[in-house]
């Protein structure tokens, strides 16, 4: 066998081989045994031509595991390649030595591993952490050192390698959290940039992660609900409640939390819908209730995809649409079920509709529906006349149109039709037997032609349960069911022996030969179901001269008042899985599936999440200052300094020699900086670009927005635009609810450059609907400004629906003066005429400048241009930090570094004129302290002035 | 995460298998097979199937069951993503994804998958990237090949999973460089008999041609961007360029790509291009019925509609039927219940119209199912929401690109979307 192929494999000719190569691939492909050729191929293991290379490797891996022996001798060709100086050969070796199942070679792949985990290049970072999981599959007993290797790899800053070592900490110790803790930000912050596959592996870890890290943001809506069980089942406990409640401190989210939802937004916009689906299910089981609904969009627009994409996706809105109604009612539309879809879509589409059924939309859902039944595909339509039964339980006004609806249908032609009628007409009638009596005797005689068992056995069930209401149909059908009993299916037999077991309690006089009949027949019946049950109802009914203790109850017994099924959807509670998961899909555990932890009453310690390192990549010379930020460095450098604050004055000092850069933007708060978070490469951007406008002298080597690119930039000394510091995020009144009649609009200054104007100022306005209608077109109209003013209007909003809320963002040149800015705010209704005053510190953005070229600025600013003020400082403004905080909240300006630990300067630059704005604060001993303000503006120094002395004296 | 995948045809037929763990028997298929069988037709087979051992996760696409079998937890979006992913690189590659074309090319096959999954795990799914690995047939190549023995595996190994920008291969070069953007709109929308439109949307997608030598960074801007409603982007498009100035901003990657989708909503003001008007009735004696439809265009924005083709779905008891037109051609299918008409153009003089009768099984009852009806057309040089490309702007690089845009309305690119309800035999249940 196969003699040819070996002797082309043997052959010098290259070609030849490659043929040969070529046909064993088509046979494995085609499931053909081709392992008897396995000492010829692996001679050819090291042959030069790189493409039967790559298919000798293909065939290695899939037969190295049953030939243990000869597979060893390749193992020094891929030793080889290890060492390789070509980072792709190396890599690729790494690739098929770990492939490789064989056991002996274990220790092997544990050493290249290691080595590889530490390699310069990372894209065999990247291999190393796909070997990790492979080498845990062969030997479990690698466990540990394999923890430490995924250690390593977990702080590893490339996006090439964090989707990677994510999957194999998911595949070797998913429960290993703490490993976690250190690369949390930065995972949040690479997410954006890492390959699409890998963001899906890392959304669902990190779902899990702040699960057991962060407080439940909805903590207050699960003790209404308990509150609200409380009540049902009495009053005893209340004052405990109370007393509970109170003690709960109001909820604010960690920082970390909201970095979270913040980097995985964008991600809705994603073309991979897997990408998409774990986004939701994060905002699902993490975010706030309010802000769940962003994902909805997203979700639907799953729905145009691929059948089996929808599918999925169907499955996972279903179950979430019990839990959040609100989120999907906007979409009805789109849950609609077209002709064509496969019948596991049309079927996962009712449901959905089902669960958004309201008050309000029942009525078009129920006329959809009306549609539905005469479609040509017979199990949608049982699906829908069940959807209809759900309906009308669950929404009661509707109950008794249903229910004509639905015996409507029972004289269709379609016996499936019927039948599915009758069975859910049945749940529907045990709510209200006394009122349908007519529905019943309607349905009594529909047993002579419905040939469906389960349908005769609900009829007949029905008929047994409310004998009273049909006193005179009753015996007859049972007379009628005697006569077929022995061809009946057996769940209508045992129904019939129910019957008669019933009308023998309530109408003996009429039924008790009949019911003897029918319990003889069952008595020889071949299922032994029917004989147990018919000797069982003898024994209860047919008084002894035993006595039988259990006979005198037997009406209770059989006659009981019976709870009204209750018709949920199988989706409920579906949730205790994580969304999107296969286990959620199935409703069963799969294996290797993580159970999603509930939240932890108290918040673990989230210090653990500082990160110490100071990985600072920026430095400055005396006349050129070079920036190399890479985003994720950048990040982290934020979040380092968290972590030392308040710092010691020392501390502080020592930084500002090492990097100028840094301690600008030093003293910032944890809130300031995750704002700056999400956008630092725009304002990288925003800011290199400004560099270019403003000064020639400045060479922009690369610069790519895209943050996926390092950029880098020489810049001249020249003060230079920095981001801003703080972030005050004081929020003021622009539309008040009541004169907004229901719109309540606030705004406050975002202190970021303005994408679209330098010179403007940045103002994030947010909407908020109390109405409970929509609003829609919400816009400005009509500004009304002082000469030279200028206002770049926001998007339209086309609607905002009830209780939503939404941000948005316009610019306005304020020309450098506190003057306001007139509109009209319009709706499509209304109008309102609103006004935006800038106090004095929001006109100015913070420089970057250094202490001499500071010093050097103050003197050409002096006289006319420089206001002094002494001061006696608050009682809370006697820290470095507080004064810092202070001033940075009053005004939009940036620290400069200082020599001294008795001043602090800061520095800013008015938006419109680019006019230099100094501040100086000098502290002394008794409380006391100097501020200066520097600026050619002399009105805006003066207000400034006012400013900061109210700030730093309250 | 991914086991294995086995590639089966309709008629049952596993024609490839690859492994990337330990091999799992073929057998694990038939768990697939008993579900089709239960099936009506190959789409309603349920996309995830459990075994007593194993998970398949399946898509069904040009007539194949791509089958990916999986033994521990995995997203199945994650899956069935990848899968398709799987079915356009075939498609991309050997222009069809046909049983026959994965025969033919069953050794590049081999590499790609070897290239697109390790242990299982997505490794390398951008197209631009395989192609630097594995270069797609052709007929000169392949002759070439046999003639000199050499390989469609590209010499040198990527660079482009080493970049920053995974989706575009390095040291592009084109004598002529071109840039070409595709607006395609499709309106899906239900209508009720009377014509009255029951649910309406416009979805459209922006396919590129970009064939621009170096590493040229674009920005397309629109007219009227505030008309998208709901987007998603390749991941070349930078998003937050996006949010703040709604314009496109990206180093696109080399050739075919989809720029974006978006969803644009108008609820009732989508304006439906025609109106059709149905007639299907069946008499309760006779066992025969009538039908009568006319087609005709109504708001074209002075574009003609073309490709205009109706498919109605009938009712079991149809046999056969017997109609006539005055424009294009129709065809019944006895064994599908299929009623095609091929319209082609519509001209504002001539409304086509196509009526006959209808014969039905004998002795059956009336049936008392509504055909609905599914139009698929087409409108070139009209996007009918209106959208319009402003600029597209070049930089990073100095020659001077040619630049085009091209707007196409269509009814449904994957089946019928369109579709006309009738409910002739009225039913006052709700009411």
């Amino acid at each position: 066998v196969h003699d040819d192929l070996k002797e082309m494999l043997d052959s010098n000719k290259d070609s030849l081989k490659l043929e040969a190569m070529k046909r064993i691939v088509a046979m494995m492909a085609r499931g053909k045994n081709a392992s008897d050729l396995f000492p010829a191929v692996v001679k050819n293991v090291a042959c030069k031509n790189i493409e039967v290379k790559k298919l000798v490797y293909v065939y290695l891996v899939r037969y190295a595991e049953e030939q243990q022996d000869l597979a060893l001798l390749s193992i020094s060709t891929f030793q080889r390649g290890l060492k390789d100086p070509n980072q792709l050969i190396r890599a690729s070796a790494l690739r098929v030595l770990s492939s490789i199942r064989v056991t002996i070679i274990i220790p092997i792949m544990m050493l290249a591993i290691k080595d590889a985990a530490s390699d310069m290049s990372p894209y065999v970072r990247k291999t190393a952490a796909h070997a990790i999981p492979k080498l845990y599959s062969l030997d479990p007993e690698q466990k540990e050192p394999l923890i430490e290797v995924i250690e390593k790899l977990l702080a590893d800053k490339t996006t090439l390698v964090a989707g990677s070592v994510v999957m194999a900490f998911e595949g070797v110790c998913p429960e290993r959290i703490d490993l976690i803790h250190k690369n949390y930000r930065k995972l949040c912050n690479l997410l954006i940039d890492v390959e699409e596959w890998g963001q899906v592996v890392i959304i669902n870890m990190l779902t899990r992660y702040a699960r057991t890290q962060f407080l439940n943001p909805n903590a207050n809506e699960v003790l209404l609900e308990e509150g609200e069980e409380k009540e049902f089942y009495g009053s005893d406990e209340e004052e405990g409640k109370e007393e509970k409640v109170e003690k709960k401190k109001p909820y604010v989210m960690d920082p970390d939390h909201r970095l979270l939802l913040r980097n995985t937004k964008p991600l809705l916009q994603s073309r991979n819908a897997a990408v998409v689906m774990a986004v939701a299910q994060l905002y699902f089981h993490l975010a706030p209730k309010a802000e769940v609904g962003v994902t909805a969009k997203a979700l639907v627009r799953l729905l145009r995809s691929h059948s089996e994409v929808q599918f999925v996706v169907l499955q996972n809105v279903a179950t979430m649409s019990i839990k959040r109604k609100g989120m999907f009612e906007t979409y009805l539309k789109s849950f609609y079920i077209r002709s064509t879809d496969p019948t596991q879509i049309k079927v996962l589409k009712l449901e959905v509709l089902t669960n958004l059924a309201t008050e309000t939309s029942i009525s078009i859902i129920l006329r959809e529906f009306q549609t539905y039944i005469k479609s040509m595909d017979k199990d949608f339509v049982a699906a829908t006349i069940q959807a209809i039964g759900r309906c009308a339980t669950n929404i009661g006004e509707v109950r008794d149109t249903c229910l004509n609806g639905l015996v409507q249908l029972l004289s269709n032609r379609d016996e499936l039709v019927v039948a599915e009628s009758v069975v859910v007409i049945k749940k529907l009638l045990q709510m209200q037997p006394e009122q349908h009596s007519d529905i019943i005797k309607h349905m009594a005689k529909l047993i002579e032609n419905i040939q469906v068992p389960m349908a005769r056995a609900s009829i007949l069930w029905l008929i047994g349960e409310y004998c009273e209401h049909v006193p005179k149909i009753a015996p007859d059908v049972l007379r009628k069911m005697a006569k077929s009993f022995t061809s009946e299916e057996d769940i209508v037999k045992l129904q019939i022996l129910n019957l008669a077991a019933k009308l023998y309690l309530t109408n003996s006089k009429q039924t008790k030969l009949l019911t003897q009949y029918v319990l003889n027949l069952a008595k020889y019946d071949q299922n032994y179901d029917i004989r147990d049950r018919a000797r069982f109802i003898r024994q209860l009914i047919v008084p002894t001269d035993k006595g039988g203790a259990l006979s005198k109850y037997a009406k209770k017994l059989f006659l009981a008042l019976k709870p009204a099924p209750i018709l949920e959807s199988p989706f409920k509670d579906r949730d205790h899985f994580q969304l999107g998961s296969l286990s959620h899909l199935l409703n069963v555990k799969a294996g290797g599936y993580q159970e999603l932890p509930d939240w932890p009453e108290t918040a673990p310690d989230p210090s653990v999440r500082n990160v110490e390192v100071m990985d600072a990549v920026c430095c400055h010379g005396n006349c050129n200052s070079k920036r190399v930020g890479e985003r994720s460095s950048g990040e982290e450098r934020r979040t380092a300094k968290k972590t030392t604050e308040p710092r010691s004055e020392s501390e502080s000092e020592e930084e500002g020699k090492e990097s100028s850069s840094e301690s600008s933007e030093s003293e910032s708060e944890s809130e300031t900086e995750s704002k700056e978070e999400s956008e630092p490469d725009t304002e990288a951007k925003r800011n290199a670009k400004k560099k270019v406008g403003v000064s020639n002298g400045l060479e922009l080597l690369k610069l790519f927005w895209h943050s996926r690119v390092l950029f880098v930039c020489i810049l001249p000394c020249s003060a230079q635009t920095i981001s801003p510091t703080f972030s005050s995020l004081k929020t003021y009144e622009l539309l008040h609810r009541l004169t907004g009649e229901g719109l309540a609009v606030g705004y406050c200054f975002g202190r970021q450059p303005f994408v679209r104007d330098p010179h403007m100022v940045t103002v994030q306005i947010q909407f908020t609907n109390h109405m409970d209608t929509e609003a829609r077109n919400l816009r400005v109209r009509e500004p009304r400004l002082q000469s030279g003013m200028r206002i770049k209007e926001f998007p339209e909003i086309e609607v905002l629906p009830p209780g939503e809320t939404v941000t948005t963002v316009m610019g306005i040149d304020f020309c450098d003066s506190t003057q306001a800015a007139n509109f009209q705010l319009c709706t499509h209704t209304r109008k309102f005429c609103v006004s935006i005053q800038p106090p004095v510190g929001e006109l100015m953005a913070p420089v970057f400048m250094l202490e001499n070229e500071f010093k050097k600025e103050q003197g050409q600013l002096m006289g006319m241009n420089e206001i002094k003020e002494t001061l006696v400082l608050g009682e809370a403004c006697q820290s470095d930090y507080a004064i810092v905080q202070r001033v940075t909240a009053a005004a939009n300006v940036g620290q400069v570094p200082c020599g001294s630990d008795q001043e602090y300067r800061f520095a800013g630059k008015t938006m419109t004129s680019n006019s230099l704005v100094l501040v100086t604060v000098i502290t002394k001993r008794d409380r006391t302290a100097q501020l200066t303000v520097n600026c050619e503006k002399m009105v805006i120094g003066t207000m400034l002035v006012k400013d900061i002395l109210h700030a730093l004296s309250q | 995460m991914i086991h294995s995948l086995f590639l089966v045809s309709t008629a049952g037929h596993i024609f490839l298998e690859k492994h990337w763990k330990s091999v799992i028997s073929r057998s694990v298929c038939d768990y697939l097979f008993e579900a089709q069988g239960k099936a009506s037709a190959p789409e309603n087979v349920p996309p995830v199937i459990a075994t007593p051992h194993h998970y398949l996760i399946s898509v069904y696409r040009d007539r194949i069951f791509f089958v990916a079998v999986i033994q521990t937890e995995v997203p199945p979006l994650f899956v069935i993503e990848f899968l398709h992913r799987v079915a356009e690189t075939f498609q991309d590659y050997f222009g069809e994804c046909s049983e026959a074309s994965i025969k033919d090319n069953v050794v590049i096959v081999y590499e790609l998958l070897e290239e697109m999954l390790d242990n299982g795990f997505p490794l390398a799914t951008e197209a631009n990237i395989l192609k630097e690995m594995i270069k797609p047939p052709t007929i000169l190549r392949s002759v070439v090949n046999t003639i000199t023995g050499s390989s469609n595996v590209g010499g040198t190994l990527p660079t482009g999973q080493l970049s920053n920008i995974p989706w575009r291969r390095t040291g592009v070069k084109y004598t002529n460089n071109e840039a070409y953007f595709d607006v395609v709109e499709e309106i899906d929308a239900i209508l009720d008999k009377s014509g009255t439109v029951v649910f309406a949307e416009i979805q459209g997608v922006i396919d590129a041609c970009v064939k621009l030598s170096g590493m040229p960074d674009l920005t397309l801007s629109f007219v009227n961007p505030r008309l998208l409603d709901d987007v998603s982007f390749h991941p070349c498009v930078r998003f937050k360029r996006w949010e703040a100035e709604r314009v496109l901003s990206f180093i696109p990657p080399d050739g075919n790509f989809r720029l974006m989708s978006y969803h644009v909503n108008a609820q009732n003001l989508v304006a439906i291009p025609v109106y059709v008007k149905q007639n299907v009735s069946f008499f309760e004696t006779g066992s025969s019925g009538r039908l009568d439809i006319t087609v005709g265009p109504k708001q074209t924005m002075g574009k003609t509609i073309e490709d205009v083709v109706i498919t109605v779905h009938m009712p079991k008891v149809v046999l056969n039927a017997n109609l006539t037109t005055n424009q294009g051609t129709s065809t019944y299918d006895p064994v599908t219940k299929v009623l095609v008409w091929d319209i082609g153009k519509l001209n504002q003089q001539k409304v086509p119209n196509l009526k006959g009768s209808l014969s039905l099984q004998s002795g059956a009852p009336r049936p008392d199912e509504n055909p609905t009806l599914n139009i698929d057309l087409r409108i070139q040089q009209l996007a009918i929401s209106g959208l319009k490309v402003n600029r597209l702007n070049m930089f990073g690089e100095k020659y001077k690109p040619f630049k085009g845009v091209k707007y196409v309305t269509k009814a449904g690119n994957a089946g019928p979307q369109r579709e006309q309800r009738s409910t002739f035999f009225c039913w006052n249940l709700f009411e």
